[in-house]
């Protein structure tokens, strides 16, 4: 469940939009589904500009990194991509899903 | 996402309507659906069973996946009377996350210093509430044991669904209680969601201790079907 608190002030959803209203290129990272213990759950969002500046989080900050890096090509493209971190991911692993859980992250352009 | 849904789906979480967001993965096209519409198939059934359990999620219809994204707006708690009990209950219900306002037209009680940090209106419950009415995601209290304070929020958060209505007093207390709302043409049905006496049965005694238990009782009902707690 997202519990909207559309009154505060660090609401991606909110943020997306008013990005957009200044005219700004933006990408919205959502948790589609976890396994495990994963920090943040389905739904989440995570709100990227076409410059990198970012607000929401998808995960305990463990993947933001690698989210934001591929949101320049989604903005680039207009093509959405389903991103997965996890364990068995060697990347992932890198970047650390400390919490020993699996991600499912999708990324799409508003707009 | 199309920003034009992104507009209607904030205008609807600030309006405090729940709303699906439904997204094909397959191609990435999204569309809103408000708890009234009517969506066919598998994926309307799977919309309708996002809104009732309040869990965002995947779903295969059609041959194709779908992420269902539930927005439920936040619990509020409206407590009425500035009593002892809410001065412990207040800090505490928004500790855990809801949005808190107490009322006590009373000034002796409703005085910012009693209450410091908490949204506090010393005005009468109907002119309190005009500008936040009680709404399906509100939990009302009701701890001045006052009938001209308390009856009106409880009859309004009966009659608009409020997920949790309790009541503070003695079993005496609420059976005449029960008989002025009887009298203002509250249904069996609706006295019934009374929580009354007030909170889960854990022998709180002391005001902390009561508002924990009101607290758990209101959480409950929030989370479970069963405001009892199954107690």
């Amino acid at each position: 469940m997202t519990q909207t608190s559309a009154e505060m002030p660090t609401d991606p959803l909110m943020i997306a939009e008013r990005w957009m209203l200044d005219g700004r290129e933006v990408a919205l990272a959502t948790v589609i589904s976890t396994w495990g213990s994963a920090p943040r759950p389905v739904g989440s969002h995570l709100v990227i500009d076409e410059t990198g500046n970012f607000e929401g989080s998808v995960s305990g900050g463990c993947v933001e990194g690698a989210v934001i890096s591929e949101a320049a090509d989604v903005i680039a493209t207009g093509k959405p991509k389903m991103l997965e971190f996890g364990v068995a991911d060697e990347t992932a692993w890198r970047v650390g899903l400390s919490c020993g859980g699996k991600i499912e992250v999708y990324l799409e352009r508003v707009g | 996402m199309d920003p034009h849904l992104l507009k209607k789906l904030n205008a609807a979480r600030r309006a405090r309507q729940a709303v699906v967001l439904v997204t094909d993965l397959e191609d990435g096209r999204d569309r809103l659906a408000m708890i009234d519409d009517t969506v066919a198939g598998d994926l309307g059934a799977a919309i309708l069973k996002a809104f009732a359990t309040g869990k965002s999620g995947s779903v295969e219809a059609e041959g194709r996946r779908f992420f269902l994204n539930v927005h439920v707006p936040s619990p509020r708690m409206v407590i009425i009377g500035a009593v002892h009990i809410s001065q412990a209950l207040a800090p505490m219900a928004a500790t855990a996350g809801f949005d808190v306002r107490v009322i006590d037209p009373r000034t002796a009680f409703a005085s910012d210093e009693r209450f410091e940090g908490i949204d506090l209106v010393a005005d009468w419950p109907e002119d309190a509430l005009k500008d936040r009415p009680i709404d399906a995601f509100t939990a009302l209290v009701a701890v001045t044991h006052d009938p001209k304070i308390d009856d009106w929020p409880l009859i309004s958060a009966l009659n608009t669904g409020a997920f949790y209505v309790g009541a503070l007093g003695s079993r005496k207390t609420h059976a005449r209680r029960v008989e002025r709302l009887q009298a203002e043409g509250v249904s069996d049905a609706d006295l019934a969601r009374i929580a009354a006496p007030i909170g889960l049965a854990i022998g709180a005694q002391s005001p902390a201790e009561i508002a924990v238990a009101i607290l758990a009782q209101a959480i409950s009902a929030l989370r479970q079907a069963d405001p009892s707690g199954g107690g």
